[in-house]
């Protein structure tokens, strides 16, 4: 019997729980012996002319050198990973020159024998501010009242319809036919990665090889990045060593102009280096997600039947074009969602501001898109007076069509719409919500009910038509396998499913199977962990791999059982081959291995894209005194296809489920209006705590994808995607009654009563 | 002071923190640091038998006295029966939340032996995961405090 499909406990667990895992920071290897202790100088202002005079930290003991633009003699700029963006908001200076963007942006460096010692010199580098003009809100950005890049000439880093990637939005007349139509504004707003682990990053040289050992998403990604700027120096190769990372979230995917330095300092000071960042660096200079503006129109029949939506993106850059400029992309192809819409039409742009850069965090473009239709349809179906389920089940895609191409063009693999909505409605017992919801209007109670429904689908391994990710499979002299995959894990699990996957293959204990990640010398090529593509890419990839090792050990074993190859079968419960019918005469692996100089097979396949889908219900209670938003269940059916480890899966489900829900409540980057952050450490980023959460009610649904051979989809983001909307809808729900049709997210009480005394006034 | 039962002695910075101290001087990694505002509880550790975040007490404070770590709650191949539920419940993900998660969790049992849910989600408060939601660390603090009980 196949081990897929079963709860296997992680394999990385009793490590962890032990002795913890082995971050950055923990390592203690003999080439980071003696190590220099790196410290950025940031921006206190978020735009201003600067002169940096660094004298006195220099001459303070312990530091061994200070470092302004003016002192670098190596790579001084770090582009942005998609260049489709005007040169001067692409190319982001690794230290200020003369300007800085926003508060955080480097201007200095460090290197100290102590970290202490590093933090006290930072305080004695002397900058000199001269105020410039400043823009935070993107829709005033969008208006250029003030420009950021004066030899660009406009905020407008990209308008997507002029690219031909959005439709473009046309006038009223697009909506002539429609009986009701209904618009309205949403924001989305910044929100943290806030991985617990912060960025950190090692850098060293071994003669004119550099290495750097860093918490990141995707090595390959990160070398590609960094080695051109390295090529003069770093003839004998450039290595990215990825050690256990404490989550990433999107956030440590590209990067950083922290990491791109490093291999110049350890150079410069002819010793390895370090960098650890602290949690207020990590909120002012590690990528922030979301942030988008959308305006939205939504026209149809009185009976509910949608016919037209038109979505327009606004998408806050912040002061360089990462990431985030192009994750509208995302939220355009689904700007669809689940519903059969026939005409769509899209406008997206994305502007800079003086903030911190925007990069992907968890869903990446999809959550703005899910947020954005699934608050519109209810503010349709309030408008009309129908039931936020009855709508939904009007004008879902059918699952008899599938596969089936929206409006705007986007192909959805698989899917059962409405029995994920009649499953999460059966689990969360809708009919008897509403009966209290009812009572509880008509007894006039302070604490009122709200029950959202959302129903989302999302991309997976995207953008389309897909990805590819590199697997390889060797059989050890030992009759063992070690599996190298370019994909890697910061939290995923990928030690115990890709074991899963080889070993399912193979015939073999997942103790035998050793995964090899994190290493772009061990692994020869690789794209990383993000976009929920782990196991549909790199898992398909170790799948195909290990079946191809599987016929080339059927080779071998032919010939040593003298038999044709065809009649060789491989015995999955004990990894042994044998003639068909006679087991008894049987060659093992290690006999296998033996006989071959090399027993291995890659795979680097391109492998379409998936659309995974669910449906979320969010049970709110609202004191309505005092705004207090309470949530009080969570039902989730998720369907994320075929899923090899449901333990892994519902994990995945459930940090997914407490981000989405954190961005409806209590989440938000924020800053004033001359640019400085409010939000800047732990204290004040209201990140999500278990207290203020309930367990959530997961409901199984798995439909399979045709699109790879594991038949899975992307899991790591659906509960972020789904969970906003549902909480969203569930507030503004148990406040209907009162008129109030719409709230800016997160919903805090403050809204939430002026939104009532709004309504009563 | 003591750190799981051995004696470590240094000449430190009187700023230096205990979980600066720890990681340092005792060479002991898997208590981490996660945020500068006592906000996180990734650096929570035992003194005497009682946690706090070892961010927010001066190494100097826990001169001669007992620090427990991660480190010292297995017996010897015996995981803790609280490491042993955060294994079967699959309460941890990256791992970086986890040893101070494991030691606030024993923490509150010491404190209150058989919780409810909502004790659990109040007591573990000050203790930030972004991996699991903190469902299944839930969870594994309610069965731990079955197996204790």
């Amino acid at each position: 019997m196949s081990i897929l499909g079963n709860r296997v406990l992680r394999r990385e667990d009793v490590g962890f729980l032990t002795e913890g895992a082995c971050y950055t920071d923990d390592l203690n290897e003999p080439a980071l012996e003696g190590a220099l202790f790196v410290t950025y100088v940031r921006s206190i202002m978020a735009h201003a002319k600067i002169v940096v005079d660094a004298s006195e930290a220099a001459a303070m003991p312990g530091v061994a050198g200070v470092f302004t633009a003016a002192d670098l003699d190596g790579p001084t700029i770090l582009q942005g990973q998609v260049p489709m963006f005007p040169e001067p908001m692409l190319n982001r200076p690794i230290l200020a020159t003369d300007t800085v963007r926003f508060v955080g942006e480097c201007i200095a460096v460090i290197l100290s024998e102590t970290p202490e010692t590093g933090a006290d010199a930072a305080e004695a580098v002397s900058v000199d501010y001269e105020p410039l003009p400043v823009v935070v809100d993107m829709e005033e950005a969008a208006t250029d009242s003030v420009v950021i890049y004066d030899e660009v000439g406009t905020n407008i880093a990209v308008d997507f319809s002029a690219l031909g990637m959005a439709t473009g939005i046309t006038d009223d007349s697009f909506f002539g036919d429609c009986e009701v139509v209904v618009s309205g504004r949403v924001a989305h707003q910044r929100t943290a990665p806030a991985p617990l682990e912060p960025r950190s990053t090692a850098a060293t040289w071994e003669g004119d090889k550099a290495i750097m050992w860093m918490s990141n998403q995707a090595p390959h990604g990160v070398k590609g990045a960094l080695e051109p700027l390295y090529a003069e120096q770093a003839k004998g190769g450039f290595q990215i060593i990825v050690p256990d990372v404490g989550g990433g979230f999107g956030g440590k995917i590209p990067p950083y102009p922290e990491d791109a330095l490093l291999p110049w300092l350890s150079a410069k000071a002819g010793k390895p280096v370090r960098w650890f960042e602290t949690r207020t660096e990590n909120l002012l200079a590690m990528g922030p997600g979301r942030a988008h503006v959308h305006r939205f129109t939504i026209g149809g029949s009185k009976d509910g039947n949608i016919t037209h939506y038109r979505l327009e993106v606004l998408a806050d850059s912040g002061a360089y074009t990462r990431l985030g400029a192009f994750l509208p992309m995302f939220t355009l192809i689904m700007s669809s969602g689940v519903y059969d819409i026939p005409h769509i039409e899209t406008g997206a742009r994305s502007v800079v501001t003086n903030t911190t850069p925007t990069e992907a965090y968890r869903g990446a473009g999809r959550p703005e898109a899910a947020l954005t239709i699934e608050r519109a349809v209810d503010m349709f179906a309030g408008e009309i007076g129908m039931d936020p389920a009855d709508i939904r089940r009007k004008n879902y895609l059918k699952a008899a069509d599938f596969p089936v191409s929206t409006a705007v063009g986007t192909e959805y693999d698989s899917g059962d719409y409405e029995k994920s909505l009649e499953l999460a409605l059966d689990a969360a017992g809708y009919s008897d919500l509403r009966d209290e919801q009812t009572r509880r209007r008509d007894n006039g109670e302070v604490v009122q009910l709200g029950i959202g429904i959302a129903t989302y689908v999302e991309i997976t391994a995207g953008p389309a038509p897909g990805g590819a990710e590199y697997g390889k499979v060797e059989i050890t002299p030992q009759g063992k396998a070690r599996v190298y995959s370019g994909s890697l894990s910061h939290g995923q699990s990928h030690q115990t499913t890709f074991a899963m996957i080889a070993a399912d293959q193979l015939g073999m204990d997942i103790e035998d199977i050793e995964l090899v990640q994190g290493d772009t010398d061990q692994v020869s090529e690789g794209v990383g962990t993000f976009g929920s593509r782990s196991t549909q890419l790199g898992g398909s990839s170790i799948h195909r791999a290990a079946g191809q090792v599987v016929e080339s050990a059927k080779q071998i074993a032919a010939d040593l059982l003298e038999a044709n190859v065809d009649d060789i079968v491989l015995d999955q419960a004990n990894g042994t081959f044998h003639v068909s019918g006679t087991p008894s005469v049987n060659k093992t692996w290690a006999e296998i291995a033996e006989e071959a100089d090399d027993l291995s097979s890659e795979s680097n396949e391109q492998t379409k894209c998936s659309y995974p889908f669910g449906t979320h219900i969010a049970v709110v209670e609202i004191d309505t005194e005092t705004g207090g938003v309470t949530l009080d269940r969570m039902i989730t059916c998720d369907d994320a296809g075929t899923i090899i480890n449901p333990m892994i899966v519902e994990g995945q489900r459930h940090g997914g489920i407490a981000q989405g829900v954190a961005q409806a409540l209590t989440e938000e980057v924020s800053y004033d209006a001359d640019g400085n952050p409010q939000s800047a450490n732990f204290a004040d980023y209201g990140i999500i705590s278990m207290a203020e959460l309930p367990s959530f009610e997961l409901v199984p649904m798995e439909t399979p994808t045709p699109n790879n051979p594991l038949g899975c989809k992307g899991i790591g983001e659906s509960g972020a995607i789904g969970a906003t909307p549902a909480v969203a809808n569930a507030v503004v729900d148990g406040l209907s009654h009162f008129g109030v049709t719409n709230i800016d997210l997160p919903v805090s009480s403050l809204r939430v009563w002026e939104a009532i005394q709004e309504q009563k006034n | 002071m003591t750190i799981n039962g051995t004696e470590v002695s240094s000449d430190v910075e009187p700023r230096t923190l205990l979980v600066h101290f720890i990681r340092e001087q005792a060479s002991l990694k898997g208590t981490n640091i996660g945020c500068d505002s006592s906000s996180c509880g990734a650096c929570t550790i035992h003194l005497n038998g009682e946690s706090v975040k070892s961010c927010t007490v001066l190494a100097a404070q826990a001169d001669g006295q007992e620090v427990t770590t991660i480190e010292g709650l297995a017996d010897g191949e015996t995981l803790h029966p609280m490491q042993e539920a955060f294994r079967e419940c699959h309460a941890l993900q990256c791992g970086y939340c986890t040893p101070g998660m494991v030691m606030a969790a024993i923490s509150l049992l010491d404190e209150v032996p058989n919780p409810t849910e909502l004790e659990v989600r109040e007591g573990l408060e000050g203790n930030l995961c972004r991996c699991t939601g903190y469902h299944n660390i839930v969870k594994a603090v309610l069965q731990a405090s079955g197996s204790q009980s």
